[in-house]
């Protein structure tokens, strides 16, 4: 037995050892988010090598660093609003001044994100909106406007898919109302509960991960969807539009962090400064259709990018929000009513 | 049946007694650090302070238990009343894993029955054609399910060429899909103890009762049926407990619009809630509803054949 437990002991160190020796990366990202040729490419110019593994949402993510995985990865790369929350937990490192030489090619109307002031912890990975697309073959209306998700025409009603993500759902249902995002106001709130209840009725799922393909496959003829899936799912079903509302979008930026703990955090800093150039960045934009956030990417880019309809807001587009982060108790009156809706 | 011939200090075949303890050890383990310890943690968490955003702060509380069966209105700041919704989740899921069940008795007797008459050379063909399925992961099965229920898809495309119907059926994203689903996923765990049973059942009691005069249906009902009640009953339990818990079909093929028993565990671990005392109290109350039924069975069990010998 006891030869037994030392022989478990040696081969755990030898695992921990080998994860932590020089040269690695561990990246904790989204699925089907980075070309495996730019991993090769960071590999062959560095002599560091990849491992990845992948999540679907920025809250199992966060569960699951909580949950032991610190310590284990270098980056990840959360959204907007998971940024704060990360900085406010104490679970990113802070990279220094100058640390990052490619800094300076962030674009200048990115400089000083609401979620991170000043880069402290991050640099721009991708950034785009949220809203929803229309199948216009079962409905030739106007359909940038949110009543097409909360008060839809009876030809769209029953076959509307939502993301199941409060985040995304609850923005997009207060720039319906015209209320602000975690609102304290009583009657809001409850305005807000009632209508998503009333709402309900005429979605047909929560589905996040199969957001593109229900659209595509004409399960639903609307649906919730990030623009650069949206853009995915117009190359495989021409009729599908996507929708900038009046009322307004939900925006968002996902961003590489630096871990706390992280193992190799060396290895970290120059993937982060390889990501920072736009030769690289751009070949992200490339294979996720999303916008950069850096300067000078557009020589890089495919020309079909600029001109996107996903990624270009019509004039008529209200302001594009990123969804904001609730305080405790606030946050508590939220979660009852997405329980509401879903119970 | 055979019970009565153990021996008196209920313990037979103790070839193996002087190694017994070394060769039970990988067993012991096994249960304490991949079942009783996690079970244990689950139960602390259940009585510890949730942090925000999932996470928990080491200080007893029953808030978590309070919040599954008090409702405080939807700012929190009512007098407590009966919460239903919680216990409606746990009353659909237990809807939905009791049909699963029955509906896989329904086919998964007869199917069972089928081959245990079958000549003995082909009954492991017959055993391994049913585990087939078993090869391909759960979710691709599920998501494969998804495509045969769907609008345009093979079953809404052969009735409409067929001319039953002339509009595609709404299948996928309905109660009658999770059911399909559950029901298809846990269909030869009720198949196979039933085969077993049915296969050591001695068939010239049948031949005893229809020569009593007793109708087939009589044969089935009194002397089959209690002949094979452990198969059935063991059946029922693989097949409803899973079932209570899943996740995939209610996700995949209901559209997650009503959280089961599972999604609502789920969603406090990595979803938006992030309340992990909730969802192990959740756990804690599954498993204490797991743990009635078994017992139920095992006292069952335990009765005394009330039959003719």
């Amino acid at each position: 037995m006891k030869s037994l437990l030392t022989s478990t002991a040696v081969a755990a160190a030898l695992i921990a050892g080998g994860a932590q020796a020089e040269g690695n990366l561990s990246i904790y990202h989204w699925f089907e988010y980075i070309p495996q040729e730019l991993l090769d490419k960071f590999t062959a110019e560095t002599g560091i090598t990849v491992t990845m593994d992948t999540y679907d949402s920025n809250e199992a993510m966060l569960a699951s660093l909580k949950a032991g995985g610190m310590g284990s990865y270098d980056v990840a790369v959360p959204g907007d609003y998971m940024v704060s929350i990360m900085i406010g937990e104490g679970l990113l490192d802070e990279v220094g001044e100058g640390e990052l030489k490619n800094k300076g090619n962030i674009a200048d109307g990115w400089a000083n994100p609401s979620f991170d002031p000043g880069w402290k912890h991050s640099i721009p990975y991708q950034w785009g909106s949220t809203s929803f697309m229309v199948d216009t073959a079962a409905f030739d209306g106007n359909i940038d406007t949110t009543d097409i998700l909360f008060n839809p025409p009876a030809e769209l009603a029953g076959k509307i898919n939502m993301l199941d993500s409060q985040g995304e759902v609850m923005a997009m249902a207060s720039l319906h109302l015209g209320i602000p995002q975690c609102s304290q106001d009583r009657e809001q709130l409850k305005a807000l509960d009632t209508m998503l209840q009333e709402a309900k009725g005429n979605w047909a799922s929560f589905n996040s991960d199969t957001a593109k393909e229900v659209l595509v496959s004409g399960d639903v003829s609307v649906g919730q969807i990030y623009d650069g899936f949206g853009a995915k799912a117009r190359a495989e079903k021409a009729s599908l539009k996507y929708a900038f509302p009046t009322q307004g979008y939900v925006a968002w930026m996902d961003n590489v962090v630096l871990l706390k703990d992280a193992p190799n955090r060396d290895s970290a800093i120059k993937f982060m400064d390889f990501l920072l150039e736009p030769e690289n960045i751009a070949a992200v934009s490339n294979f996720a259709r999303y916008g950069s956030g850096l300067a000078g990417v557009e020589a890089f880019l495919d020309p079909e990018l600029a001109t996107l309809p996903e990624s270009n807001p019509p004039s008529t587009a209200g302001p594009g929000v990123f969804i904001e982060v609730c305080d405790e108790a606030t946050q508590a009156i939220y979660d009852r009513i997405w329980t509401n809706v879903k119970k | 049946m055979a019970g009565g011939t153990a021996q008196d200090n209920g313990t037979q075949g103790d070839t193996y007694k002087e190694v017994r303890d070394w060769l039970l050890a990988p067993a012991w383990v096994t249960l304490i650090v991949l079942v009783l310890l996690p079970v244990l943690l689950m139960l602390v968490y259940s009585f510890l302070t949730k942090e925000f955003r999932g996470g928990v702060i080491w200080e007893f509380s029953f808030a978590a238990y309070e919040q599954f069966f008090c409702d405080r209105g939807l700012f929190g700041d009512e007098p407590c009343a009966i919460e239903w919704t919680y216990i409606n989740i746990f009353w659909r899921s237990i809807w939905q894993a009791g049909l699963a069940t029955i509906l896989s008795l329904l086919i998964g007797f007869p199917t069972a029955y089928f081959i245990a008459t079958r000549p003995a050379h082909v009954r492991p063909l017959w055993v391994f054609l049913i585990t087939i399925p078993y090869w391909v992961n759960l979710l691709i099965r599920t998501v494969s399910m998804r495509f045969m229920l769907r609008e345009e898809g093979p079953i809404n495309n052969a009735l409409m060429w067929s001319g039953l119907i002339d509009n595609p059926l709404q299948m996928i994203n309905t109660n009658f899909a999770v059911q399909i689903g559950l029901f298809y996923s846990y269909l030869p765990f009720m198949v196979l103890p039933i085969y077993a049973a049915v296969e050591r059942y001695n068939f010239t009691l049948s031949e005893a009762a229809s020569d009593l005069y007793a109708s087939k249906w009589t044969t089935l009902r009194r002397i089959v049926l209690p002949a094979v009640r452990p198969g059935v009953i063991a059946g029922c339990i693989l097949v409803f407990v899973p079932s209570l818990g899943a996740f995939l079909a209610p996700d995949l093929l209901g559209g997650a619009k009503n959280f089961m028993i599972g999604s609502l565990i789920e969603e406090q671990f990595k979803g938006n809630a992030g309340n992990w005392p909730f969802g192990a109290a959740a756990s804690m109350i599954l498993l204490t509803l797991v743990l009635v039924i078994l017992t139920l069975y095992a006292r069952q069990q335990a009765r005394p054949d009330k039959g003719a010998r």
